[in-house]
């Protein structure tokens, strides 16, 4: 039987899901947002939602997302996508809200948005890219940033007597009484990235129910191939041998 | 002999040759090609075809969303 023989039209069993456009992406080679971005519209798609989501994107390398899954996208300033995404909830309940956030924005200037909205248990989705670098900017040194990882404003290793340590938002998330789910994935490998879909899916059906129960909060521990200075499965390996001890994957809450 | 058999088809001016569909193959069955695409860069493509056994692997992690996987059940 030959390739031809094969690729018909009923024998197909995976391809891209039509909500994600024919646009090219602009992300780098390998980059770990293109398979978040695969994974949300897949869910939108599985869960008939195209008509129903409302996504806020962030300031980051993830700010052009709204121009490659074809749903409703509001883009907010730096930091600011969760304050955005309560007032879209509160106006149009039957929505399915989410926002879309990198480290340097969720972590960094958006600290105070995103604890609040968590901590108001806002029936919101937070998506968290964490990459633990700023991408977009040219690499610089994130909050997120593992001690003693070199980025280009801390060239020699971050230094905790000077930079202090690495914070991991999503453990102070798990700590309030309105976060209701709190999750940390990653998508370097087929069965993490299923696992990670699973998670982004039981976010979604959290926000969707009628009842105010509380925030659902995903992290994706992820890569920067470009900003950390390695190939796309270099990266990948660093990050399972160092990110994953700072950032352990795993359910932190989930009620 | 294999239960399944599957195919891979590359859209090859998306691919950015990340090269972590070639990695991700539990089976060998991608490579990326001697030629580059209209931006440049080296395309994943079927190296190995009878190897192929559509468990979409590649799909999954492609961070382009580039790659369609095919299966047939053998009887």
């Amino acid at each position: 039987m030959t390739k031809e023989d094969i690729i018909k039209e009923e024998n197909l069993v995976y391809k891209k899901p039509t909500l994600l456009n024919d646009k090219t992406m602009h992300y780098c080679p390998g980059c770990s947002h293109g398979v978040v971005h695969k994974l949300i519209a897949e869910v939108i798609e599985e869960m008939g939602l195209q008509d129903k989501a409302i996504g806020i994107s962030p300031v980051g390398c993830a700010v052009f997302a709204y121009k490659y899954i074809d749903i409703d996208w509001q883009e907010a300033a730096h930091g600011r996508a969760p304050a955005m995404a309560t007032a879209i909830k509160r106006l149009l309940p039957d929505r399915l809200v989410f926002t879309y956030q990198g480290d340097g924005d969720l972590a960094a200037i958006g600290t105070a948005e995103t604890i609040h909205a968590c901590n108001r248990g806002e029936n919101i989705v937070v998506i968290f890219i964490n990459n633990a670098i700023y991408g977009m900017t040219g690499g610089q040194m994130a909050p997120t940033t593992l001690e003693g990882m070199k980025t280009s404003t801390c060239p020699y290793g971050r230094d905790v007597t000077l930079n202090g340590y690495h914070l991991p938002i999503t453990n102070l998330i798990a700590q309030l009484e309105g976060a209701r789910y709190v999750t940390r994935q990653s998508v370097h490998t087929a069965a993490a990235v299923r696992n990670a879909k699973k998670a982004i899916r039981k976010a979604f059906e959290n926000a969707m129910e009628p009842v105010k129960k509380g925030a659902s909060f995903v992290e994706i521990v992820s890569t920067c191939n470009s900003g950390w200075k390695m190939s796309p499965e270099d990266a990948n390996k660093w990050m399972t041998e160092n990110m994953f001890k700072a950032y352990p994957i795993g359910d932190l809450k989930n009620n | 002999m294999a239960k399944f058999k599957g195919a891979v088809e590359v859209n090859k001016d998306r691919c950015k040759g990340c090269n972590l569909c070639v990695v991700a193959c539990p089976l060998k069955v991608l490579e990326l090609s001697k030629q580059v695409n209209a931006k440049g860069y080296r395309y994943a493509q079927m190296a190995n075809e009878d190897a192929c056994i559509g468990c979409a692997s590649c799909g999954i992690v492609c961070p382009d969303g580039c790659i369609s996987v095919y299966k047939v059940t053998l009887n």
